[in-house]
């Protein structure tokens, strides 16, 4: 891993990208013990439109704090997709819910229907952003799967704890067997 | 605490605020500053503080400034419009001499703006936004662990030279989450303001005193006196004495001046033999250094100067520094408004040159670095 690794969470407003950023963050930042920042898209967007969660990881401390070309690009819709892909770098990841995004713009892409594996196999949408953090997880690398398992547990509401696990350990099996297939 | 923790800097100002002992906030939100308020409404009151939310920022300035006369250390966030109007009672506290700390996290303007992006539009306002020529002092961090440290160092300026004191944050550093690892809030340092020693009878609120700082009763502990925005003479009352009222406005502006290089502050980052420097304040510090350290290591000797005081401006670095380097790039999220002071201190004996924006985003690393590579 480069020492600076740059993720992107997009969607729309209300599919819990900004507290999926900000688990990953602290996963990385309080459990693996590294150097963080979170930044969001922070306008009327976050309630519907594009809606974007960034996190820094670093070995060093973080100058800018901001993403600019990221490593992963996680894309829930199509506007999404469409509006930040290009900022990818050219190694980088790009995973699509491929049930909301029917354009991929590169072939290499992972494209996994997230919001109906987390409707089908968890029994709720509303878990399609822990799914993906358990895919991201698996696919980069880049925190341990330890790490997100007890940030979760920190941040989601009492009482759905149990739910939300189901969904991670939904997620890391998916990303796993994408990983293996490649 | 003392254990990592991901915050954002508006929750950094509410610790801040707390471990430096301030128990009174009144405040109207507004983003980008409303979480501020948000937590110190949930946490003050557990520590037997007082959050009052009031019907504007007006009243807010006005509650904070009773609230500091009755002894408890106060404070205030708001941003851009809501300064503005803020701007009248400033100039009270100022004029009264009553300690008090205003946050102004910078949105987008001018008017009512761009509420949820970043800008650097109320530096000069800072510094002169109300009338009759105050003086300022204001601290501007680029971190979230630095947001909690200025916060507890704006209370204690304030208690020290008795003045309101600004911690101008941009919406970048309010928003954005960092690790941090904040000290136990039982060991910061706290300074208390000076007291009277003397009898209530004798006490003289607005006293000449040695260290042009008079002390400071608290109300409702039995030295009553006359606080008015009038020029006024030791006694509180207002006077139209030429004498007195020179006296008091030269003490007023001159206080801040006197102590001055006690005051001032300010980050060098590999300097010692710049010859470009980037001179940058907020959020833009961090895509500054990011862009010296690339120069750098592309051969190019770049440095960083960040005035963490903005104001009082650190006039004196930039006039030693002037003869020794080749430019200096003021990179400012506004159309200007530093670069003038920049091009003040150094008497213009160097080359200047801006890089600015007004958009709504952030300036990046390649933008100053591009300038950099320009001038050299």
């Amino acid at each position: 891993m480069r020492n600076r690794y740059e993720l992107r969470l997009s969607g729309s407003g209300g599919q819990g990208l900004i507290l999926a950023g900000l688990i990953l963050a602290e996963a990385a930042g309080i459990y693996d013990n590294r150097n963080v920042t979170q930044t969001q898209s922070y306008g009327p967007e976050a309630r519907g439109g594009a809606s974007k969660s960034e996190v820094v990881i670093s070995e060093s401390e973080i100058d800018y704090p901001k993403v600019t070309r990221p490593d992963l690009l996680l894309a829930l819709t199509q506007e999404a997709c469409d509006e930040y892909h290009r900022d990818l770098r050219e190694d980088g990841i790009l995973i699509v819910d491929s049930f909301r995004v029917k354009r991929v713009p590169s072939p290499g892409a992972f494209s996994i229907p997230i919001s109906q594996i987390a409707r089908k196999e968890v029994g709720k949408e509303l878990v399609t952003n822990i799914v993906a953090l358990g895919i991201i997880t698996e696919l980069t690398g880049v925190v341990s799967r330890e790490a997100v398992k007890r940030a979760v547990l920190d941040r989601v509401p009492g009482g759905t704890e149990k739910l939300n696990i189901k969904a991670l350990e939904v997620g890391f099996r998916i990303g796993r067997e994408r990983r293996m297939s490649r | 605490m003392e254990k990592p923790a991901l915050i954002s800097g508006n929750e950094a100002v509410a610790y801040g605020a707390l471990a430096a002992g301030v128990r009174f906030f009144a405040g109207y939100p507004i983003t980008p500053s409303s979480e501020i308020a948000e937590t110190l409404s949930e946490l003050l009151p557990r520590m037997g503080g007082k959050f009052v939310q009031m019907e504007d920022e007006l009243a807010s300035m006005g509650a904070i400034v009773g609230a500091s006369l009755a002894g408890v250390n106060s404070m205030t966030a708001t941003s851009g419009p809501g300064f503005s109007l803020m701007q009248e009672n400033i100039g009270f506290a100022f004029m009264t001499e009553v300690p008090c700390v205003i946050v102004n996290v910078q949105r987008g303007g001018p008017s009512t703006g761009l509420p949820t992006k970043p800008s650097q539009g109320d530096v000069m306002q800072t510094r002169w936004g109300t009338h009759g020529g105050c003086n300022t002092i204001a601290l501007c961090p680029w971190s979230v662990r630095e947001t909690f440290d200025l916060t507890i160092d704006c209370v204690n300026l304030a208690n020290r030279y008795r003045l309101p004191v600004v911690l101008l944050l941009d919406e970048v550093i309010a928003h954005m989450r960092e690790k941090v690892v904040l000290p136990s809030f039982g060991g910061v340092k706290k300074v208390q303001r000076k007291k009277p020693t003397c009898l209530p009878q004798e006490y003289l609120p607005y006293e000449i005193t040695e260290d042009d700082i008079p002390p400071m009763a608290d109300f409702g502990e039995g030295y009553r006196y006359h606080v008015t925005g009038l020029t006024h003479d030791p006694t509180g009352f207002p006077t139209s004495n030429a004498k007195e009222i020179d006296q008091l406005v030269r003490r007023l502006y001159g206080k801040i001046e006197r102590y001055r290089d006690e005051i001032t502050r300010i980050e060098e980052e590999y300097l010692a033999d710049a010859q470009i420097l980037v001179f940058a304040y907020g959020s833009v510090s961090r895509s500054a250094i990011s862009a010296v350290k690339e120069a750098r290591a592309r051969g190019i000797k770049a440095g960083l100067l960040r005035p963490v005081s903005i104001w009082p401006f650190p006039d004196k670095h930039i006039s030693r520094l002037a003869d020794q380097l080749k430019a200096i790039i003021v990179a400012e999220m506004n159309l200007g408004q530093m670069i003038g002071e920049v091009r003040r201190a150094s008497c213009e004996r160097v080359k200047i040159l801006g890089v600015t924006r007004v958009d709504g985003e952030l300036i990046t690393p390649d933008e100053i670095l591009t300038a950099i590579q320009e001038v050299s």
